[in-house]
């Protein structure tokens, strides 16, 4: 296995090609602009590769709604507002059941914003962002590790399950450099019948998400609906840090989590008994896990550099059952891991437990 | 052990890549490291700036709020990041251009004619690897033996000249120092 050391943009523009990603299309955007840029060198040199800089991020994601289609491993990506222009191709791909790997390298909003990492894309990745009744699988990593790994596993999910992937991570994840092992990606299992390169003598194939009668349109939702609830029953993940003994847990995603953990490290050299609850996948999110985890623990505090997003889904996870701070640094602020440790010191009390007004 | 160096100077004095090689190096010797470059609206002939990490333990943060070392090789890096430092911390500056004293009292202060050095030696454009080999000499971060192999390994398949000449700009800035202590 050989370490090698990359830049985040990098490590995810080499684990897709690894994984077999012959297709690109994008639009330049800082922070994530070295995708594109090794995309373009890589897949110059690959068989079949094809690499287009569109004339915008709607052309683009509509040029991997057809490399899907006919059976390119296809992958975009972008930083916040270009995602929110990709919104109408995700939801058309939703629809149509095609696979594709789409990179969201979030920076600060909204509108156009700045170009430092946050958090505040959570919403728009998980709960729909493009319109209609779907779901696509997003996955947050928080290492160059995960970058890599993450950006393998998720074509094959992809496939496994003819959606959208989203890897949804930030500027300083892109543009930061760290070792990464690149491990041996898993053949592709992709049925030929899937695939749109001419129905030769047999039947026509169509692939559409224009469905006039409603009747035939609710049938298509509920057999949407019954695939994404097998992804939420088979597909969660999520890391626990220090969580055994724990007596407040940090609950944070991607960099935060990274400052999170940062974070515990001092707060347990203070004396408090302080763990983390690291959601893997955002969608499907954690939820019987946290809620599990809840049974012995009382205290909650979540961490986003946002306002306050992800926290939505730890108060469905919990209802009620503990007390869920939250700490906040939007607009791409990257708060230190000794601000969050002071902050967490501040809010929790030992015997009233977490205390917040938010 | 946590140790956060900043490396400043103007862009096309080699920063990045001083920083690029150490974190390079601190790989090879078994360290986690992160390295972060200065992203985004920048000025042709600004500065360029970059923050490495280098730990025993997992890494929370790549940015540095409070960094350990900073190493400056133009005036304007020097007054943009001297304030950052840690107190105790080690301040490494290009004295060949920056003519400005250092405001802190409470940091080890290490001047360096690196870009003369460099000069001596033939080639300006070593200063930055200069520069290293000092730091290198009084952080001990990395073994001059890692730090050099993982130099040759960044620069990529660059002439065998310019390997020599770099080898020969570290063990300057490695030695100047030794004669001044």
């Amino acid at each position: 296995m050989n370490k090698v050391l990359m830049q985040g943009n990098k490590i995810i523009g080499e684990a897709a090609i690894r994984a077999g990603c012959r297709f690109y299309a994008g639009y330049p955007i800082t922070p994530q602009n070295e995708i594109p840029e090794y995309m373009s060198e890589r897949l110059r040199q690959e068989e079949g590769g094809v690499f287009i800089q569109s004339e915008s991020e709607v052309a683009a994601i509509h040029m991997v709604i057809g490399a899907s289609a006919a059976g390119a491993r296809a992958m975009t990506s972008s930083s916040s507002p270009g995602i929110s222009l990709k919104q109408e191709g995700i939801s058309s791909m939703a629809a149509c059941e095609l696979p594709a790997v789409i990179i969201n390298m979030m920076r600060g909003g909204p509108g156009l914003g700045n170009i430092s990492a946050a958090q505040g894309d959570y919403f728009q990745a998980t709960k729909g962002g493009g319109h209609g009744d779907y779901r696509i699988i997003v996955l947050g990593p928080d290492s160059a590790q995960e970058l890599a790994d993450l950006t393998m596993e998720a074509f094959d999910l992809a496939d496994r399950y003819r959606t959208p992937v989203m890897i949804l991570a930030d500027g300083m994840m892109g543009q930061m450099m760290e070792p990464v092992i690149f491990k041996t990606p898993k053949p592709r299992d992709y049925p030929e019948s899937f695939i749109m390169k001419g129905a030769g003598a047999g039947k026509s194939k169509i692939i559409r998400g224009l469905i006039l009668d409603p009747l035939d349109m609710e049938e298509h939702n509920w057999t949407l609906d019954r695939k994404y609830q097998v992804i939420a029953q088979n597909e969660t993940r999520h890391e626990l840090y220090k969580a055994d003994d724990a007596e407040l847990i940090l609950v944070a995603y991607g960099t935060g989590a990274r400052i999170a953990k940062g974070a515990i490290k001092r707060l347990r050299d203070l004396g408090l008994r302080a763990g983390l609850f690291r959601p893997i996948t955002l969608w499907p999110f954690p939820t019987n896990e946290l809620r599990d985890l809840a049974k012995k623990i009382e205290n909650f505090l979540v961490f986003e550099m946002s306002t306050g997003k992800m926290v939505e889904d730890v108060r469905l996870a919990i209802q009620g059952r503990a007390r869920i701070g939250f700490h906040g640094r939007p607009g791409g602020v990257v708060p230190t891991p000794v601000e969050l440790a002071n902050v967490v010191m501040r809010k929790y009390d030992r015997k009233e437990g977490i205390i917040d007004h938010y | 052990m946590m140790v956060k160096t900043i490396f400043s100077g103007f862009g096309g004095q080699g920063v990045l890549m001083m920083g690029y090689a150490l974190a390079h190096g601190a790989m090879s010797a078994g360290y986690h490291v992160t390295f972060l470059p200065a992203y985004g609206a920048e000025v042709r002939g600004g500065t360029a700036n970059c923050t490495v990490a280098v730990s025993d333990d997992e890494i929370a943060s790549p940015i540095a709020s409070k960094p350990d070392n900073i190493v400056v090789l133009n005036a304007p890096s020097l007054l943009t990041f001297q304030n950052r430092l840690a107190p105790g911390g080690a301040l490494f500056l290009n004295s060949s251009i920056i003519a400005v004293e250092p405001s802190r009292h409470d940091v080890r202060i290490f001047k360096i004619p690196s870009s003369e050095l460099a000069e001596k030696l033939g080639n300006p454009r070593t200063a930055n690897t200069v520069m290293m080999g000092a730091f290198l000499k009084i952080t001990g971060l990395v073994p001059p033996d890692i730090f050099l192999s993982s130099m040759e390994t960044v620069m990529g398949s660059k002439k065998k000249s310019v390997i020599e000449i770099n080898h020969k700009a570290f063990a300057a800035g490695y030695e100047f120092l030794k004669i001044a202590e």
